[in-house]
């Protein structure tokens, strides 16, 4: 059953950052965000098989909630209250280490883009400059004075080349890693990225979405409907409100039209599926998935509250 | 907000340019406005050459300048002379030069109320900005519209309008088509100084086709003026003063017009809006298509906004002959009724009594065999209130092909006046009834009958104190009128001579009588109609440059069935009837239809017929087919399909052209340009779309009438507005209306 397959490597996972982040590997440098390291892949299949979730989901402090609750408990909202200071220390060596490395890589980089610009710019004659190149490198290898057989000579005899393209491996082979263990670890997301939908609700537990339909109006890919009518109450809601997320192209526009922070494209980029189908989501996912990441999406929205 | 505000706009720009023809066409400067000469609001060229080119009236409109050259004035727009006729207001005379002045209390077909301040313009020598609405236009005013005097005095007159105006657009059902929205984006300022509480007012309850939500009013009281001068309703009204100023009903009231629903499209903003369309949908997604109305026989115009394949709402459109732009309530919100008890497929009566889906091909071949097992005579077809002119073409094609002629039409009685067209015809024209000054009701009551004309009526008396006389049972009339007596006595006392309303109509320049299309079912029809032309005779009511003698029908289909010669005795017909074809046919009475009568029901709702019904063909509703149809003055007009059909259901004349060939005697054409080819050889009038035939021959021909006029009292044709066919029993809308607004 692929479903339970899901549930299973998920689940893997995070039994090995529960035991110990730090054991994954060599010391790494943690990404800007410390509680998105040990954010889960949402458990999607759970959804279908609560059953399976609560009886392969050993986590601490479930025993609170109830067993069938696909979402019993909150990790990143507990780790984070635990240590906060600690998690900024850790994002201010993060983002160091990140520099670091940028500059390392980008330095190679910029030496060949300048080289290539100056072709580039002296389009008018590249024929001789690489004439003159090539009789230069001519000269240098009939040259017959003993200067130049001699350094010819030692570094043959030496292997200087081999020796200096071995010490640059050896330099990476101890310097630290580039890839990040991926599954396990993630790298830093800025606060506004764009990533799988929500729909918020007010702390009462009240849906925000008031059906303006101003999403819909402006999707570009027209990926949104939805459907309203007046609820008992006499307020406006949707009965409908379904994303095609195979058709939206993560602009943003709806998030940005949405007149009260209802739907929101929320910090997760792992919601991949199996079938077309599961793509297609409605309001309870939509409203499920903003009840699974309110934290972080009003954390990121709080932090960007000033240039909105 | 304001992003919200520029998506709105933007969809709401998107929507207009796709139809810009209906906003061209639809803006008049004068009801009266039909033909100008052509100098007609020709501007003068300019003299100085530094201002910018002349400009075409708003609306692509046209002024008519009164024949004497005195009556007419010249005034300056923005520096372009401009001749108007006297009487024009200063807005008015800014339209015929083009310049769209903003407005939120101003309505043309409204009395002038001048306080919304909005429309203010700079008049030179003048201290103050003047609301242009208000002032007359003086000859040689200098009017200047774009002035920066003017332009702080509009944003002023906006800060000051959204002081108390709630932020609530997302939520408004206004949003997208909101004067106040539109206006604020153009003249409004971009931010406001106002940061003390918002006044909310507590909403009122006006029906269940009204929603209010009165924080948002500005009190432009285009809503009770439209109460008091066109519904007739003094339910509206405007209570307290100052900031504490709210419009209301002045005790706990609904509001009870059958005209209530414009109401909604008047309001500027979003404090009157449809019940029923709450929150459904906002104006950009919905399609708009242009059609008609067939839930009455005025054929008013509509735009049926639809979404998908569903309904959404039912707007009116301008047709200043039809309906100006009203429309009643049955019209606007019998949407609904689409959706409900629709029938889907084809279906056949088990031996138990149930009904069982078949294909088209097995039930066009249970019919085809039934209808050859019966005698040519025993067959009758019916034709339904809601049928179009080709649909009753193909049908009454049929039943002779099959050797009978028993083909009619619902509510025309046993022997309609079909000869000559005028004799049920309304004659005057719904726009030719503004010329009258006495009416005469003869057994109508046009306010359930047909509101349009009612309003009509209404708009006459209110304007020029025409008199009404009414002649039949106790109404309410919403204007002053006369109840001359129940029955046809009175009629034939006016006739004689003998009653007072005689001298009232011996007075009249242009007298109008209306006669209620009820009269056909009566026994004594002929006698009561010949009673009504001696009196038409008696007071000059038909004269060559005056045809006053109207009948007013109650049903879309009537008419072309009249054209057409659907006229067969429904009484006999039914009697005799094995094989009986209804043809969305659910007011006649089948009482007296024999037991082993085999009945087919063609239709689009399983409505009254469907219980008698032995085999059911599906077909489409008004809002789904392309169809002819004359309304009551004759005027020939085109529905439009604005979404696709229920199920397997087909347009009625194709199922009928598909039965002939299953029964072996193929129609002759095969489509709706074909059937209309047809009809063309039969009533030529049906193919000239948006025109009306005048009828010629008078009635000088008819031979002599030898029935004598019954004394049983007139009867109330409509018992109940709210539902007189299918569509509108099965609408919810409707139910929930005739529950709450009808009188008990």
């Amino acid at each position: 059953m692929p479903a339970s397959g899901i549930a299973a490597r998920a689940d893997a996972g995070r039994a090995c950052i529960l035991s110990d982040p730090w054991t994954c590997g060599p010391p790494k440098p943690r990404p800007g965000n410390p509680h998105r390291v040990s954010l889960l892949p949402p458990p999607r299949a759970p959804r279908l098989h609560p059953t399976i979730s609560a009886a392969t989901n050993p986590q601490p402090g479930s025993s609170t909630s109830l067993p069938l609750d696909p979402t019993p408990s909150h990790p990143p909202r507990r780790r984070r209250r635990g240590r906060s200071t600690m998690a900024t220390l850790l994002a201010r060596q993060a983002a160091q280490a990140l520099r670091a490395r940028q500059t390392a890589q980008l330095g190679p980089f910029a030496s060949a883009m300048q080289g290539h610009l100056r072709t580039y710019f002296n389009a008018g004659t590249p024929k001789r400059f690489k004439e003159d190149e090539e009789k230069e490198q001519l000269a240098k290898e009939i040259a017959k004075d003993w200067n130049a057989v001699f350094e010819r000579g030692i570094n043959t005899l030496f292997l200087t080349e081999m020796v200096r393209g071995l010490s640059l491996t050896l330099k990476y082979f101890f310097d630290r890693n580039v890839t990040i263990n991926y599954p396990f670890e993630k790298g830093p997301l800025s606060p506004r990225f764009r990533g799988e939908h929500a729909l918020r609700r007010y702390e009462s537990g009240e849906e925000r979405c008031i059906a303006c339909k101003l999403c819909e109006a402006i999707c570009p890919a027209q990926a949104i409907t939805i459907e309203a009518e007046e609820r008992e109450d006499g307020s406006r809601r949707t009965t409908r409100y379904d994303i095609d997320m195979t058709k939206c192209i993560y602009c943003g526009f709806c998030q940005e039209a949405c007149p009260v922070d209802a739907i929101v494209e929320g910090p997760n980029f792992e919601f991949a599926t199996e079938t077309h189908e599961e793509l297609l989501y409605d309001k309870e996912k939509l409203l499920e998935n903003g009840d699974r990441w309110e934290t972080e999406i009003a954390e990121n929205l709080r932090s960007e509250s000033l240039y909105r | 907000m304001a992003f919200l505000a520029r998506a709105l706009r933007q969809s709401n720009s998107r929507l207009s340019s796709r139809c810009p023809a209906v906003a061209a066409s639809c803006r008049w400067i004068s009801p009266t406005a039909a033909a100008g000469s052509p100098e007609a609001g020709a501007a003068v060229a300019p003299a100085d050459p530094e201002l910018p080119p002349p400009r075409e009236p708003v609306g692509g409109a046209r002024v008519e300048l009164p024949p004497n050259p005195e009556d007419a004035l010249e005034v300056f727009v923005d520096g372009h002379a401009v001749r108007i006729p006297k009487g024009f207001t200063v807005l008015q005379a800014c339209e015929v030069a083009g310049v769209d002045i903003p407005r939120f209390c101003y309505h043309s077909r409204l009395s002038i109320a001048g306080n919304c301040r909005m429309c203010l313009v700079e008049v030179e020598k003048s201290p103050k900005p003047v609301a242009s609405c208000a002032m007359p236009a003086l000859p040689g005013m200098k009017i200047k519209t774009n002035t920066p005097v003017a332009k702080k005095a509009r944003e002023g007159v906006m800060e000051f309008l959204l002081m108390n105006h709630p932020l609530d657009c997302p939520i408004c059902d206004q949003g997208g088509e909101c004067d106040l929205q539109d206006q604020s984006m153009a003249f409004g300022a971009d931010r406001g100084r106002f940061t003390e509480m918002k006044r909310s007012v507590v909403d009122k309850n006006l029906g269940p086709l009204v929603k209010t939500v009165m924080t948002r009013c500005i009190q432009c009281t285009r809503c009770v003026r439209f109460a008091t001068e066109v519904a007739g309703v003094q339910d509206l009204g405007m209570l307290g003063r100052g900031s504490g100023e709210e419009i209301g009903t002045y005790v706990e009231k609904l509001m009870t017009s059958e005209l209530s629903g414009n109401v909604i499209d008047i309001c500027p903003v979003g404090a009157l809006t449809s019940k029923p369309f709450a929150f459904k949908a906002r104006n950009w997604e919905l399609k708009g298509t242009e059609t008609i109305d067939v839930t009455d026989a005025v054929g008013s115009n509509i735009r049926v906004d639809s979404r998908g394949p569903e309904v959404m709402r039912i707007v009116p459109r301008i047709n200043e002959d039809i309906n100006e732009e009203w429309i009643s309530d049955k019209t606007r919100f019998c949407y609904d009724g689409l959706k409900r008890q629709r029938l889907n497929d084809p279906m056949i009566r088990g031996p138990d009594g149930r009904f069982k889906a078949v294909t088209w091909r097995d039930a066009l071949a249970v019919v085809a065999e039934v209808l050859h097992q019966v005698k040519p005579e025993e067959i009758t077809g019916v034709a339904g209130k809601l049928s179009d002119a080709e649909s009753m073409m193909a049908l009454k094609d049929f039943v002779n092909r099959m050797g009978s002629d028993k083909v009619l039409c619902e509510g025309n009685g046993p022997n309609p006046p079909a000869d000559l067209r005028s004799n049920y015809l309304m004659n005057t024209g719904i726009a030719g009834l503004e010329k009258a000054d006495v009416f005469l009701l003869v057994g109508t009551q046009p306010r359930v009958e047909a509101a349009m004309v009612n309003a009509r009526i209404r708009k006459t008396v209110g304007a020029t104190q025409a008199k009404v006389g009414y002649i039949g049972p106790p109404a309410d009339l919403n204007y002053d009128h006369e109840h001359l007596g129940t029955g046809p006595q009175t009629l034939v006392e006016i006739a004689e001579g003998r009653h007072p309303f005689c001298s009232v109509l011996q007075s009249a320049k242009n007298p109008v009588i209306i006669a209620g299309a009820g009269l056909f079912e009566r026994e004594d029809q002929d006698a009561l109609f010949s009673t009504i032309e001696t009196v038409a005779k008696k007071f000059n009511v038909t004269r060559p440059d005056w045809n006053g003698l109207n009948v007013l029908l109650l049903h879309a289909a009537q008419a072309a069935a009249l054209d057409l010669g659907l006229v067969a005795n429904p009484a006999e017909s039914i009697k005799s009837a094995k094989f009986l074809y209804l043809m969305g046919a659910d007011d006649i009475s089948l009482d007296k239809l024999p037991e082993d009568a085999f009945v087919v029901y063609q239709g689009h709702h399983g409505d009254k017929a469907v219980y008698r019904a032995n085999v059911i063909l599906p077909s489409s509703a008004f809002s789904e087919k392309e169809g002819t149809y004359e309304n009551t003055e004759g005027c020939t007009q085109w529905t439009i399909p604005a979404v696709p059909t229920v199920g397997d259901a087909r347009d009625d004349w194709k199922i009928i052209r598909a039965l002939s060939e299953v029964a072996g005697a193929q129609l002759p054409y095969d489509s709706l340009s074909a059937v209309r080819d047809r009809i063309s050889t039969v009533a030529p009038n049906l193919i000239h779309v948006d025109e009306k035939e005048p009828c010629t021959i008078s009635a000088e021909v008819k031979p002599p009438v030898k029935q004598q006029v019954s004394s049983t009292p007139f009867k109330t044709v409509i018992e109940n507005f709210y539902m007189t066919d299918a569509i509108t029993r099965a609408s919810k809308i409707m139910a929930q209306c005739s529950a709450t607004l009808l009188k008990k």
